[in-house]
């Protein structure tokens, strides 16, 4: 007899929300590690002095580092109002579909509405890295 | 551990077509995932396009159909054609759920059937389902009593019987559990969504006396805690049921037993 073939799985199953905004949590959680690199960059340049912090300023104010830092904003808070939703689940409540669902889009529009008042804040009253 | 791609000798590959009888008014695609263990080849797609004023409106009837006067080689489990016995579990339009209960008119563009996600195959729509069903013999799913048998059926309030709606109604499909990323990658230990509302059946039933050693069997970082909340299995379940939040409650019943 021939080895058994595997059935098709990732490749066939059709995605849903609540599949996709999980397997964003995980990948929003990968992204913020490999962010934490780039703030330890930002915090040792200000220690080390004026010279160091105006060079690290100036590579931070690249445009694609600025793309950059737009999405890790997002993934810092798609990562926290999801675990919020999560510490509900943890406590047994919203698991119903129709909540389940409402609550992912809710953390959808949370996520972006705190990421885009954020970057209006730096972008107009700040004056920061932008 | 998550492998996402198919191993060589599961890749899926271009099969036949066989076209409906001229005159077909209402004529429609199946494609379906065709392995034939006799071959030694890979699966394939086979595409069949048949005539709805031949078969009834289901799924099923159209497989059926396809077996009878198109393919008497198409092999899959089918019995009580009405959505309580389970065995015609299988992935249609994208989604696991059950042949005979999905109208074909229901789904749009060509019908897509596979046998359910990450399973060995034994032929074309059926699946080895003896892992599924050990992991099911594992949680002991009978009522465990302690106590001297009374004169009489053990009695349950009306709200303890009510604990078990929603449960109880389990058909043991396979749907959810295949259905289940976390069960795709780790199903050698993760017990699954079915396995584990199954499970929860015992422990909140009233009449059962084996509470302790149920969670101590479920006390472990694959068997019960591998679920993360993907909810593919609530969607899923052909019978409305919530895995999902059956699991939410054994790990509920987890702390607070510590606390």
């Amino acid at each position: 007899m021939t080895t058994r073939p595997l059935s098709p799985h990732l490749q066939i199953y059709r995605p849903q929300l609540t599949s996709v905004l999980s397997i964003t949590h995980r990948a929003t959680g990968v992204a913020l590690s490999l962010g934490t690199v780039v703030l330890l960059y930002w915090l040792q340049a200000a220690a080390r002095g004026e010279a160091a912090y105006a060079a690290a300023h100036g590579v931070l104010s690249l445009g694609a580092v600025k793309v950059l830092l737009v999405a890790w904003s997002w993934a810092f808070f798609y990562h926290l109002c999801n675990g919020i939703r999560h510490l509900f689940w943890d406590a047994g409540m919203g698991f119903e579909l129709g909540r389940a669902y409402a609550s992912g889009y809710a953390v959808l529009a949370s996520a972006s509405a705190l990421t885009a008042l954020v970057w209006v804040y730096v972008l107009t009253q700040a004056g920061g890295v932008a | 551990m998550a492998e996402f791609t198919l191993p060589k000798n599961s890749k899926v590959k271009a099969g036949k077509t066989v076209l409906a009888a001229a005159g077909a008014k209402r004529a429609r695609r199946v494609v379906i995932y065709r392995w034939d263990p006799d071959s030694g080849e890979n699966p394939r797609l086979d595409t069949f396009e048949i005539d709805l004023d031949k078969c009834g409106p289901m799924v099923l009837d159209a497989i059926i159909h396809i077996k009878n006067d198109l393919d008497p080689t198409l092999s899959f489990r089918r019995s009580c054609r009405e959505g309580i016995c389970g065995s015609c579990a299988m992935n249609i339009d994208g989604t696991n759920t059950l042949a005979c209960t999905v109208a074909t008119a229901s789904i749009k563009g060509d019908v897509k059937i596979y046998p359910l996600p990450h399973m060995p195959v034994q032929k074309d729509l059926v699946p080895d389902l003896t892992h599924f069903f050990a992991q099911y013999a594992s949680i002991k799913p009978w009522l465990q009593t302690d106590t001297a048998p009374p004169d009489r059926e053990r009695l349950q309030t009306k709200e303890d019987r009510a604990k078990i709606d929603g449960l109880y109604e389990c058909i043991l499909c396979a749907c959810c559990s295949t259905s289940c990323p976390s069960y795709w990658w780790n199903s050698e230990r993760y017990l699954g969504p079915a396995v584990l509302l199954q499970a929860y059946r015992w422990l909140v039933d009233s009449r059962d006396e084996a509470t302790g050693e149920r969670l101590d069997n479920l006390e472990d970082p694959f068997r019960l805690y591998r679920c993360h909340t993907i909810m593919n299995c609530a969607k899923t379940c052909p019978k409305g049921l919530n895995p999902a939040k059956a699991i939410a409650e054994i790990k509920k019943m987890m702390v607070s037993r510590t606390l």
